[in-house]
């Protein structure tokens, strides 16, 4: 028995095309997404492992004319760097976004803040580093590791507090109606309840915002400022992955652009490797079962 | 043990909404009180007010006078102190996903800070119980989240997190009408056997139900309560034509 009539089938395989053609569109997207990364790692993979040694993550670099040398210095003074800057922006950062999510909604100051954020969002880096120059170098008279720290904790905060606000908002009603039918006070139920339950997809936005400010180098060259040495003083000029690899791909030597490419690949992998521990770490303890 | 809850005057607004007005009503203690009634007649912002819920929402307000034995709940108490006497579950189960069957139960004490393990383990237990849950959850405690449940065993186990923090009232508002029918009666079970302890409001759109478990009834239509009786009376001799068009399924 034929229950189907000619245009019916007709329909379905038309229908079946179309879903194979947008399958493939989404398949072909995703590769398209993923191709750029791939490449960029494998090209600095290929320029840069040769030049990895011991030396590079121990020694400082190496004065004009003599050879060897390496990043030691740069790779402690990121992560200086950028632990200043995590200190100081992902609390920001996700207080105000709790504040435009859980007290602020439809309040003048909540509108301005949001706004504020995304104006920030779209500050150019460079400018971010004269700013944080004029602030904070000029009135202190030496650039710093703090004035670098300062000025990618700005750029961080925007990123986050947008986040934060997006993830809370996804948090049901009903969650924090159970938790305030409980007795338990609002600032209370805002952290405990509300933050707790969005704070996977908020360790992500920070993440992001981390990855992002860890590869910036405009707002560090007015701010940190770079040092070819050992420094672990925070009122004092520091090196950084970024501006290492600036000052040697810029440089006439060839041996100097290898170390560039290096840096590079350490840079890269060394923002992987923390994003991804972060992940374990924040997923170490989840319960079985739930969404 | 539960206390009475005495309404003189109550009116209530969403905005511009005059969504309850001048309700007057006595609910008795230690007894099962049902509210029926079309849907939007305010049943629920009536058991909202009973524990200052309704101003959780920054448009609605509310005046007049609710007793809870003593007390004044609008002026001789805060928001917070009425919510930890009075327990609330709600239409959908909402346990808190992030959190163990065991943290779920005691989150009403542990997020105002109470740190006793002994007495926790305790509550735990005994909510569970109260609640006809324990068998079921006993191994998976902390180890299995609470949203990890099936929908009749999470609101079991909202009734536990209610019944955790002590109260003297039980606000339920439709709390099996999310549920299938073996929930259900699992539910009402549980009312019939809490209802000594505690004094119980239920707002439920099943009739059946109200008849069931409640030994008096209201009926609220557009606002107003139209009637409040025995649930014997309501159901088989009521006074108002309405109420009898309603439970009759002429209307609603």
């Amino acid at each position: 028995m034929d229950f189907e009539s000619k245009s019916m089938r007709r329909n379905r395989a038309t229908r079946s095309a179309t879903n194979y053609f947008v399958s493939g569109l989404c398949i072909l997207a995703t590769i398209l997404v993923i191709l750029p990364l791939l490449a960029i790692l494998f090209y600095l993979i290929y320029k840069g492992a040769s030049s990895l040694n011991l030396a590079f993550f121990t020694h400082v670099p190496a004065p004009v004319g003599e050879t060897g040398g390496g990043m030691a210095n740069s790779i402690v003074g990121s992560g200086i760097i950028l632990f200043l800057a995590s200190l100081m922006g992902i609390p920001i950062g996700i207080a105000a976004g709790v504040y435009l999510a859980e007290f602020g909604r439809g309040k003048t100051l909540a509108n301005a803040v949001r706004f504020t954020a995304d104006v920030l969002n779209g500050v150019p880096s460079i400018v971010m580093g004269i700013s944080i120059y004029s602030l904070i170098v000029v009135q202190q008279k030496h650039f710093s590791a703090l004035a670098g720290g300062v000025a990618l904790a700005v750029m961080m905060v925007p990123t986050i507090t947008r986040t934060t606000e997006e993830m809370l908002a996804t948090v049901p009603h009903a969650i924090r109606e159970a938790a305030l039918g409980l007795g338990v006070p609002k600032w209370r139920t805002a952290i405990s309840v509300s933050l707790r339950t969005a704070s996977p997809g908020i360790i992500t936005g920070c993440m992001l915002a981390f990855a992002r400010v860890a590869g910036e180098t405009a707002p560090l060259l007015f701010t940190a400022f770079g040092n070819q040495f050992w420094s672990f003083n925070l009122s004092q000029p520091i090196a950084a992955l970024p501006l290492q690899i600036y000052v040697y791909a810029i440089s006439p030597y060839d041996e100097w652009h290898r170390l560039a490419w290096a840096g590079s690949l350490v840079l890269i992998v060394l923002i992987m490797v923390s994003v991804t521990l972060v992940r374990i770490f924040a997923n170490r303890g989840a319960l079985k079962g739930g969404s | 043990m539960g206390v009475g809850i005495l309404v003189e005057d109550l009116n209530a607004w969403y905005g511009t909404t005059h969504t309850l007005q001048d309700i007057n009503l006595h609910i008795p203690a230690n007894h099962a009180t049902a509210l029926i009634g079309p849907s939007g007649c305010g049943k629920s912002t009536f058991v909202r007010c009973l524990n200052r819920m309704h101003e959780t929402n920054p448009i609605a307000r509310a005046t007049g006078v609710v007793k809870m034995g003593e007390i004044d709940i609008y002026n001789d108490a805060s928001p917070v102190e009425i919510r930890r006497r009075v327990g609330m579950v709600f239409q959908r189960p909402n346990p808190f996903p992030t959190m163990s069957i065991y943290d779920n139960v005691v989150s009403g004490l542990k997020l105002n800070g109470f740190r006793n393990r002994r007495i926790l383990d305790e509550t735990v237990e005994r909510s569970l119980k109260q609640a006809a849950l324990w068998e079921e959850v006993k191994d998976d405690l902390k180890k299995k989240s609470g949203a990890s449940l099936s929908g009749g065993q999470q609101q079991r186990m909202c009734i536990a997190r209610a019944l955790a923090v002590d109260p003297e009232v039980l606000l339920m508002d439709e709390p099996a009408s999310a549920l299938d029918p073996v929930s259900t009666s699992k539910i009402e079970d549980l009312i019939f056997q809490l209802k000594s302890q505690y004094t119980i409001v239920i707002v439920t759109h099943n009739m059946q139900q109200a008849a069931r478990v409640a030994e008096n009834t209201g009926f609220f239509l557009n606002g107003k309560m139209v009637e409040f009786d025995s649930t014997h009376k309501i159901f088989t001799n009521p006074r108002d034509k309405r109420t009898e068009d309603y439970i009759t399924g002429r209307f609603g």
